[in-house]
């Protein structure tokens, strides 16, 4: 009987069982999967983008499936600080599953801000840091897209918050180990990556685009391969974990997230047609170490052989 | 709600485009009430990522039907499921129709997959009442024998008049209604086309009826996670004024009360919050 793998992970303070989080916004805000998901098995919950005001969100319609994944443009639709700390995270705290709160603002203050409150908040575990929506004080210039906007909002989150900070990258960038270096630089525990690539659809036969919003962001399985250099770019960047994500269905592309230099993973668009996806990604990761030898997923981390076979 | 690997028993094309394919369920198919839906996992390929939402037609012990029809990718690749395959199914789901109110009476609309949707409904309701169907063609009418034989009274209408009566299904309606006998109040369960979902809100409200309709939106996770699926609703702020809210419709719908339904050219327009203009990435 070969020995039980050690699958933990450990982010800045934050202990994980296992290397297996949800994807913001693809897993709601914690109710929703429950009873398919056992809650208590998953590495971490992260929740889908809070701000300190309520959000409407888009017009509808918000998601179509395109080719290889979905394009999506939900517009950040969530309760707010207090109804999320209300309606919710009661329902969560209830589980010994770190939550992971992604949030978002339309000013560095609100960044601030909101993640100065959630230090206060007893059941949240860490803070993904959403920088890939539009910034509207700046006149539409993404955070995640300027690394001076980067850096101050991600400082300035960080002055005003102990809790685990991760800033989730946007793959819409020359070079991704730049913003990845920011982050650290400002004191990041880790980062995760990528969020959605701005994309669009159209209905040719009434000439009109798909989405409400015209343009959306891609997901899924046809982002995997792109997510996995920058996941690779990253990880060699920096000494901080990175998170990586885009496309995961199985064990099989959390693995080659893990090879290239990540130390987690998270599971979006593939919950929704397998919500169970995230604890086959689980077992497929500890039946692959037990195969390879591998006492644990750390061992496993950024093992990418780069030189020529022999 | 559920998660079932279910066995194809039957799978058979029935008219015009419409498939029933029967399934062995021991866990879902007990649970459903008439409205719910199943989320339907596609034959597996790069081009379908979603599951795809399909209403109950019958659910009796140990079997759950669905009656579909072939519209584009997904509906396409599940032609090609043959008896003794499995499918995997979430549900059920969402919050279906309402018992019909005891002194009223029963008045179902349907067009294309809603008589499949409101079957369970005249099955499960002790009070015969009536069904309006309509359709292009007469191989849009589904299943009209299947509530005859339930003793419910069933009035066609087809566009191109090659069944029933020719004209749109609101017209034998309103016919049936200038002609309705005093008696029991009549209760509303619709499901089909926006267009005509529309239409009975409309004579619903007018009148002062308790009516129900079956919302159909593209879905995402079915789960109430994603809020790909929203439908604004009406509600009140704090304040008692009237402002409208989203709610999702696989899981506050897809039946509404038709007095909640916020129709998109009335008035009540979104205030946005977030800057639509730009690429709004998640
Ligand atoms: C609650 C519910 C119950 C349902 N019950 C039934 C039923 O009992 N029987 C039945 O036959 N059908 C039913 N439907 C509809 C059924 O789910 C769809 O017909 C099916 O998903 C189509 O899948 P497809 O892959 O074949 O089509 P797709 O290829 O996905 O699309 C079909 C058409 O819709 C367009 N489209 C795709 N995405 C969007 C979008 N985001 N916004 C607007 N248009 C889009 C496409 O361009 C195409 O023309 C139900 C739907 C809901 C929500
Ligand atoms: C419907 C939907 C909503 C999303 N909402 C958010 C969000 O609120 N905040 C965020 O940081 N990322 C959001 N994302 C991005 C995902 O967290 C993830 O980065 C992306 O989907 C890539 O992973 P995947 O290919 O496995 O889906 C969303 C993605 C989808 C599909
Ligand atoms: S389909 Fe995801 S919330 Fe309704």
């Amino acid at each position: 009987m070969p020995m039980k793998p050690d699958l933990s992970i450990r982010i800045g303070g934050l202990v994980m069982q296992n290397p297996v989080m949800t994807a913001s916004g693809t897993f709601g805000f914690g109710p929703e999967f429950a009873r398919l998901v056992d809650l208590n098995r998953l590495g971490a919950i992260v929740v889908k983008g809070i701000s300190l005001k309520p959000a409407q969100g888009n017009p509808t319609p918000r998601l179509v499936e395109v080719p290889g994944g979905l394009l999506n443009a939900i517009g950040l639709q969530n309760p707010g600080f207090e109804g999320f700390v209300r309606d919710y995270l009661p329902f969560l705290r209830q589980y010994q599953a770190p939550v992971i709160v992604n949030i978002w603002g339309h000013t560095i203050e609100e960044y601030a801000a909101i993640a100065e409150r959630f230090s206060e908040v007893p059941g949240v575990h860490g803070l993904e840091l959403n920088i890939s929506c539009p910034n509207i004080k700046h006149g539409g210039i993404a955070f995640g897209t300027d690394k001076k906007m980067a850096r101050r909002v991600i400082a300035a989150v960080r002055a005003r918050t102990r809790l685990p900070l991760i800033p989730k990258l946007s793959p819409n960038v020359p070079a991704i180990a730049e913003f990845a270096r920011i982050a650290e630089a400002c004191g990041a525990d880790a980062v995760s990556l990528i969020n959605s690539f701005p994309a669009m659809a159209i209905d040719i036969e009434t000439r009109r685009p798909i989405l409400a919003n015209i343009t959306g962001g891609l997901t899924g399985p046809a982002i995997h391969t792109i997510a996995l250099k920058m996941v690779w770019e990253a990880a060699r960047a920096v000494k901080i974990p990175v998170i990586g994500m885009g496309g995961i269905t199985s064990a099989k592309e959390a693995l080659a997230f893990i090879i290239a230099g990540a130390s987690a993973v998270a599971v979006g668009t593939a919950n929704f047609s397998e919500p169970r996806c995230t604890l086959a990604v689980i077992k497929g990761i500890e039946a692959y170490l037990v195969r390879h030898h591998l006492a644990s997923v750390r061992a496993l981390v950024g093992t990418l052989e780069t030189g020529s076979a022999s | 709600m559920l998660i079932e690997n279910t066995i194809i028993l039957s799978h058979r094309l029935i008219k015009g485009g419409y498939r029933l394919l029967t399934l062995k369920s021991s866990k879902i198919a007990p649970m459903v009430q008439p409205g719910q839906f199943v989320h339907l996992r596609v034959p597996p390929s790069a081009d379908a990522v979603l599951r795809r939402p399909f209403s109950v037609f019958r659910a009796q012990a140990g079997r759950l039907a669905i009656l579909y029809k072939t519209v584009g990718k997904g509906t396409q690749a599940m032609e090609a499921l043959r008896t003794g395959d499995e499918v995997n199914l979430v549900g059920p789901l969402g919050n279906g129709y309402p018992n019909v109110c005891k002194n009223s009476l029963p008045v179902l609309v349907a067009g294309g997959y809603g008589m499949a949707a409101l079957y369970l409904v005249a099955q499960r309701t002790k009070v015969k009442g009536i069904v309006f169907v309509g359709g292009k063609c007469a191989d849009d009418i589904l299943c009209a024998d299947d509530f005859r034989r339930l003793g419910w009274n069933v009035r066609v209408a087809t566009e191109d008049g090659s069944t029933g009566q020719k004209g749109l299904v609101t017209r034998i309606l309103d016919a049936w209604l200038n002609k309705k006998p005093r008696g029991r109040t009549p209760e509303f369960f619709a499901c089909g086309p926006n267009g005509l979902l529309k239409a009975i809100c409309k004579r619903v409200g007018r009148n002062g009826w308790d009516g129900w309709i079956s919302m159909d939106r593209h879905m995402g996770c079915g789960l109430g996670a994603c809020l790909a699926c929203v439908q604004k609703v009406r509600k009140r702020d704090a304040s008692g004024k009237e402002t409208w809210a989203w709610a999702r419709v696989c899981t506050e719908g897809p039946v509404f009360a038709c007095r909640d339904i916020v129709w998109e050219d009335n008035g009540m327009k979104q205030t946005s919050n977030t800057q639509h203009r730009t690429s709004n990435v998640e």
